[in-house]
């Protein structure tokens, strides 16, 4: 499990935790987070975002 | 004109309207030059005011003549229109110009025998450019590559406003539109409260988000990997330099140049946002961004000159998109562009006669749901009480 951070403002996505409440189950891995998917913080799309250290 | 974005034509019938006039904001950079060069050779001291006079007389009437323009480039016309080097390029060429302009003007005050007047205005202009620089600052600092955030640095040296990339992009974006963030100005609130509130706001933020991002590398918030104290060095070699070899006479050039290039960022800020509010969810958190949560202008001319900034609404929604293929949104409207909207702020009771309905339109007539000035909030509820409905359209 990875955690994948937002160029931009900073959030963190983590596999672990996942997204619930915008439907992304926990456990779900970064390459399965649609698309169309963007920073629930900043609104950045997807390709802002880098993988960090776990 | 219609307001509604029309985006269903062909990519391939695309074609940029703007392309070639994406050229001002460069001639707007130099004006000040211009107007030095035009005092010199004609004698008319009145030259010297031309970017104040471009920004606050010119672009207001320009912007009225000229109107406003809806159209926006298909979906399938984006890639390509972000991908063209010619817009980077545009973008890229004027950062010297800031230098340029800001050394001509501070040599024009210490060595011209303008008079206080001619001064003053030769302050403003370059107050007006180091305004614009903060703009490209703002575009350039948007991007995720090394390069174009070593040019943010750079250009936002200019106005000694270093430390704008870390608080505009992890502090403003993520916090915009809320009662926390010291950028999104409050309904109710002056201007003057807002700079008072904004300025020192955001650069404790941006400190702040600096630490933390420093903190991951193990490293000390006094440290050369600083992205804020990297641009302020670079302030303090142009202001030191200009300070040792004109002397103490460009002391008043530098405050007013400076101060006043702050509040076009602090003004464009307040503008912005005025009253917006992003509602708290269930879970205590606000909801996502979205158009809504900016005012946008779709004033062609000083779209141009500012690069769409005023395109805010979408820029918000999709933060890394460039200048360029920004969108007119299904957002509320402000009543022009920047230039005439700076005026109005400048008077507090005009800008509320003009924008407080207009934020009630947003929320239909709710005023509950709005951004209010904490310290005005029994007043304001009591004004425009719950249940009582505004019938003004934006």
């Amino acid at each position: 499990m990875k955690k994948w951070r937002c160029l931009v403002c900073d959030f963190v996505y983590d596999e672990q935790l996942g997204l619930p409440d915008e439907d992304i189950p926990a456990g779900t891995r970064w390459q399965d987070v649609p698309e169309s998917w963007t920073c629930r913080d900043c609104g950045a799309p997807k390709s802002d975002f880098l993988m960090v250290e776990v | 004109m219609s307001t509604t974005p029309m985006s269903a034509e062909p990519a391939a019938a695309y074609r940029d309207d703007k392309r070639h006039w994406w050229w001002l904001p460069l001639f707007v950079a130099l004006s000040p030059v211009l107007g030095v060069y035009l005092a010199a050779t004609t004698g008319q001291k009145l030259w010297l005011w031309i970017t104040p006079i471009l920004w606050y007389v010119a672009l207001p009437v320009a912007d009225w003549l000229v109107g406003r323009d809806t159209r926006n480039p298909p979906d399938a016309a984006v890639p390509s229109l972000e991908s063209d080097r010619y817009y980077k390029f545009l973008v890229y060429a004027s950062i010297p110009l800031f230098y340029v302009t800001w050394i001509v003007g501070a040599w024009a005050v210490a060595t011209q025998d303008y008079g206080w007047a001619g001064y003053l205005g030769v302050s403003l202009s370059v107050a007006l450019t180091n305004g614009l620089a903060l703009v490209v600052g703002h575009e350039v600092g948007h991007k995720t590559g090394r390069f174009e955030k070593r040019l943010a640095q750079i250009v936002l040296a200019v106005p000694a406003y270093g430390h704008f990339s870390a608080e505009h992009n992890r502090g403003h974006h993520k916090d915009v539109a809320t009662p926390d963030d010291p950028a999104s100005s409050r309904f109710g609130e002056s201007l003057y409260a807002f700079v008072l509130r904004e300025i020192p706001g955001a650069l404790g933020r941006a400190w702040r988000d600096e630490k933390v991002r420093l903190a991951r590398s193990g490293k000390g918030p006094w440290s050369l990997s600083n992205e804020l104290l990297q641009s302020f060095a670079i302030t303090a070699v142009l202001y030191g330099s200009a300070l040792a070899l004109l002397g103490p006479v460009i002391i008043p050039f530098l405050l007013i140049s400076t101060f006043w290039g702050w509040q076009f960022l602090s003004t464009s800020n307040y503008i912005e946002h005025y009253g917006l509010l992003r509602q708290k969810l269930p879970d205590g958190r606000f909801e996502r961004c979205r158009p809504e949560h900016s005012w946008n202008a779709d004033h062609i001319v000083s779209n141009l000159m500012l690069y769409h900034l005023q395109r805010h609404s979408d820029h918000h929604a999709r933060p890394t998109r460039c200048y360029q293929a920004l969108r007119s949104d299904k957002a509320p409207e402000l009543p022009s562009g920047y230039p005439l909207c700076f005026t109005l702020t400048y008077f507090p009771p005009l800008w509320r006669a003009v924008m407080d309905k207009r934020v009630l339109a947003v929320y239909g007539g709710d005023i509950t749901r709005v951004n209010i000035q904490p310290s005005k909030r029994e007043q304001i509820l009591a004004r425009y009480g719950a249940g009582r409905q505004t019938a003004t359209g934006v």
